[in-house]
């Protein structure tokens, strides 16, 4: 049986700690003069991406090879995928090449379980599928924060944590939310009901969510404010009006944040969309974690990687369905 | 043929009211007469079936199913699908027209006739397609299908948008006296959906398919069926909301039939957990809530007939991503162990049980089957209702394998089965050869 990383769905506290402590480990080896360690020298691990990302295949890319492995990079959806090859075929075909890892990236949701279900002796790390979820985004997401606080003297737990926009369609949203509440902190949903319908109140299976359609009564003394990237086809697809009237209603300013939720941190996936998610302003201001989060990602991603290709201690622990 | 005498079973037809202890005495292809035990011990020159400590029942009746042939051979041929079916208790199977081409001439109708007589297995009632090529711009030719053998009119799995269009098929078919079976989805509603559209849906990050896309199309049907006096079937209502509607309009004297698919009686959302393809379907698994007002029209009466839905789908076809997977699953023969599994849990009488498989379905569509009333086709099902046995592989007849049922202990198990007298089945396997 092998160990794979699917999702935040079923980690626990500690699970996460584990994961967050190994990648801190790696934040410090990534300011080195000398950045590689042999950590998974001999191992391979392949990126097969199907769908077109830049800065995540990138951050896996930097991770392995920092950690000293082969790595090789699949564009999927320009390979095979296009000549009729079936999803399954294809990663059997990588899986016979012998990789210790496989990462995928996947536009259909349940995706990298359908693979994990099939293989036999390759991890699966998810990079992202569908709509469903995202864990290594959450993780760095969760890194981040945690730098953050630590420096105020406060913790990861406790907090009150507001995801602002299109929380229907985004992985991030949904990996981030069972993290927080593994953690026991209080979530908010912020949208239109067209992208945050009020059934999300009960998907999670928590208490502690809750979904507010008012940005500045959703604002309300949060303490981390993560804004969710809006896809521009969602206009086409008849979910807002057009951006111009989401903004209006939707777009993070320095001025809401000042009055509704003053300490507040900001972070956000990327990439940006100035002017309709997010203003310039709060993007470039002190509060805003974007850059440290693409920083905290290669040590997240070498975290993940040398824990699921065994070249961490005990392996003992869940890591996620 | 020589006459048979089905002796020492307990008799269940819900058309005539039996439910007791009866022999059947089965002649020339038809039941001539059902009696007592022991009224027949006299009867010389005939076979003796012993039926004791069984069901004897009419043969099930299924309004649902996809044959794929012609076109699509390697998922399912009337052949093997005839043969699932009188293995599953089941003695006439409607078969939708999504065949490639689609059944819209008699051609195609007289084709798959001719492969269900060389089958010999249970009766093939070809559904016509409600407009050509099921591409809802032009009306089929009505006369010329039914002249040919079709029982009923749908699109089966597109539905007909056009309301318009709708409105004249039920009027035309109104001198035919047939119904016309509506897969019932408004596309713009269900929108590319590939599960029931919930809390789950929204955990699992798959596309949603709201149970209000079917409401408003069981609505709209309802009104044409008041406009035009036409006869609606609701194919496969799965939804709590469309059986109100259901119910109100039969209430209001509506010519109006509905089915409902086993899977979406005893499966629901959650079975999707886990992004198994053989748990998608049309219309999707519902949450409980949809459950309860399926069982709450079974109990009441609302609900006319179980149908099968019986879709065999190829492993590859189904071995992908979950939104890539082709819709429905097999159900020839789990449908009526599914059957006997709710009637035994208490969900519904055992008389309920049999109409619901024979005598609804056959009214639904207006068909001489699903009794043994004396005079009729001596289509007889003999089902050991305590018979457990482990649903598998190995058991489908069928050419594909697509079930979640697989793995389950059904319960209730095909003995002997007849169609038109002459036996299909014995000893719970198909007779060595059904052309004889």
């Amino acid at each position: 049986m092998t160990d794979h990383l699917l999702g935040m769905t079923g980690l626990s506290k500690v699970d996460i700690f584990r994961y967050l402590d190994v990648a801190q480990a790696f934040v410090e080896v990534s300011e080195r003069d000398n950045k590689k360690v042999p950590d998974l020298r001999g191992k391979t691990v392949v990126n097969i991406f199907f769908e077109p990302s830049t800065r995540t295949l990138a951050s896996f890319d930097i991770a392995g090879k920092r950690l000293s492995a082969d790595t090789i990079n699949v564009n999927a959806s320009s390979s095979s995928m296009q000549k009729g090859e079936t999803l399954l075929d294809t990663v059997r075909t990588i899986e016979s090449m012998n990789p210790d890892v496989l990462v995928i990236r996947h536009s259909e949701s349940g995706a990298p379980h359908f693979v994990a279900k099939h293989l036999t002796r390759t991890a699966v790390v998810n990079a992202g599928d569908g709509a469903h979820e995202h864990p290594t985004q959450a993780l760095l997401d969760l890194l981040t924060i945690r730098q953050h606080f630590a420096a105020e003297g406060r913790g990861l737990e406790g907090l009150r944590v507001g995801f602002v926009g299109d929380v229907r369609h985004s992985r991030v949203a949904r990996s981030n939310v069972w993290a927080h509440l593994a953690l026991g902190n209080k979530i908010r949903l912020i949208g239109p009901p067209t992208l945050v319908p009020a059934d999300f109140i009960k998907v999670f299976g928590s208490d502690d969510v809750s979904v507010v359609h008012n940005l500045a009564e959703g604002l309300q003394d949060l303490d981390v404010v993560v804004c969710l990237r809006m896809q521009l086809e969602r206009q086409d697809q008849n979910f807002v009006p057009n951006l111009d009237e989401y903004s209006k209603e939707y777009c993070l300013s320095e001025r809401l944040l000042m009055r509704h939720a003053p300490r507040s941190v900001v972070l956000h996936p990327g990439p940006l969309n100035r002017g309709t998610e997010i203003s310039g302003e709060v993007a470039d201001g002190p509060r805003s974690l974007v850059l440290r989060q693409v920083n905290n990602g290669v040590a997240v991603r070498m975290a993940v990687l040398s824990i699921l290709a065994g070249s961490v201690e005990s392996r003992t622990m869940s890591l996620g369905r | 043929m020589q006459p048979v005498v089905i002796e020492g079973g307990h008799v269940i037809d819900a058309a005539t009211g039996l439910d007791g202890n009866f022999d059947v005495l089965v002649r020339h292809g038809l039941v001539e007469a059902i009696e007592a035990p022991g009224a027949f011990r006299s009867a010389g020159d005939v076979r003796r079936v012993d039926a004791s400590g069984k069901w004897v029942m009419p043969g099930c009746v299924d309004l649902h199913v996809h044959l794929r042939e012609p076109g699509e051979e390697w998922k399912e041929t009337v052949q093997t699908g005839a043969e699932a079916a009188v293995l599953g208790g089941y003695t006439a199977i409607c078969c939708m027209p999504n065949t490639k081409p689609a059944n819209d001439s008699a051609e195609i109708t007289r084709y798959i006739l001719e492969k269900a007589r060389a089958a010999g297995a249970a009766r093939v009632l070809p559904i016509g397609a409600v407009s050509m090529e099921r591409k809802g711009k032009n009306l089929a030719p009505y006369s010329e299908l039914a002249k040919a053998g079709c029982v009923a009119f749908s699109d089966d799995g597109d539905p007909v948008a056009d309301a318009g269009l709708m409105r004249r098929a039920l009027e035309w078919c109104l001198m035919l006296g047939l119904p016309i079976a509506c897969h019932e989805e408004d596309r713009n509603l269900s929108c590319g959906g590939c599960m029931n559209e919930s809390p789950l849906s929204l955990r699992m990050g798959l596309k949603g398919f709201p149970g209000v896309a079917e409401d408003v199309m069981i609505a709209r049907d309802i009104e044409l069926a008041r406009f035009t006096k036409g006869k609606v079937h609701i194919c496969h209502v799965s939804t709590a909301r469309g059986v109100d509607l259901i119910r109100r309009a039969k209430n209001d004297g509506i010519e109006i039939t509905c089915e409902v698919a086993p899977h979406h009686l005893l499966l629901n959302e959650e079975s999707v957990v886990g992004y198994d393809t053989n748990c998608k379907m049309m219309p999707p698994l519902k949450a409980s809530e949809d459950v309860k007002g399926l069982f709450a029209g079974l109990a009441d009466g609302t609900i006319d007939a179980i149908a099968s839905d019986h879709a065999p789908h190829d492993r590859d076809s189904k071995q992908v991503e979950f939104s890539r997977a082709t819709v429905g699953i097999l159900g020839l023969q789990t449908s009526l162990p599914l059957a006997v599994e709710m009637c035994l849990a208490g969900a519904i009488s055992r008389t309920r049980m049999v109409d619901l498989l024979c005598s609804g379905p056959a009214r639904a569509f207006g068909l001489p089957y699903g009794t043994l009333r004396p005079g009729s086709a001596a289509d007889v099902v003999v089902l050991d209702p305590r018979r457990e046995w482990l649903f598998s592989e190995e058991s489908i007849r069928s050419k594909s394998k697509n079930s979640p049922f697989l793995g389950r202990k059904l319960v209730g198990a095909t003995q002997h089965v007849f169609v038109g007298g002459k036996q299909v089945v014995a000893d719970g396997g198909l007779v060595a050869d059904l052309l004889k």
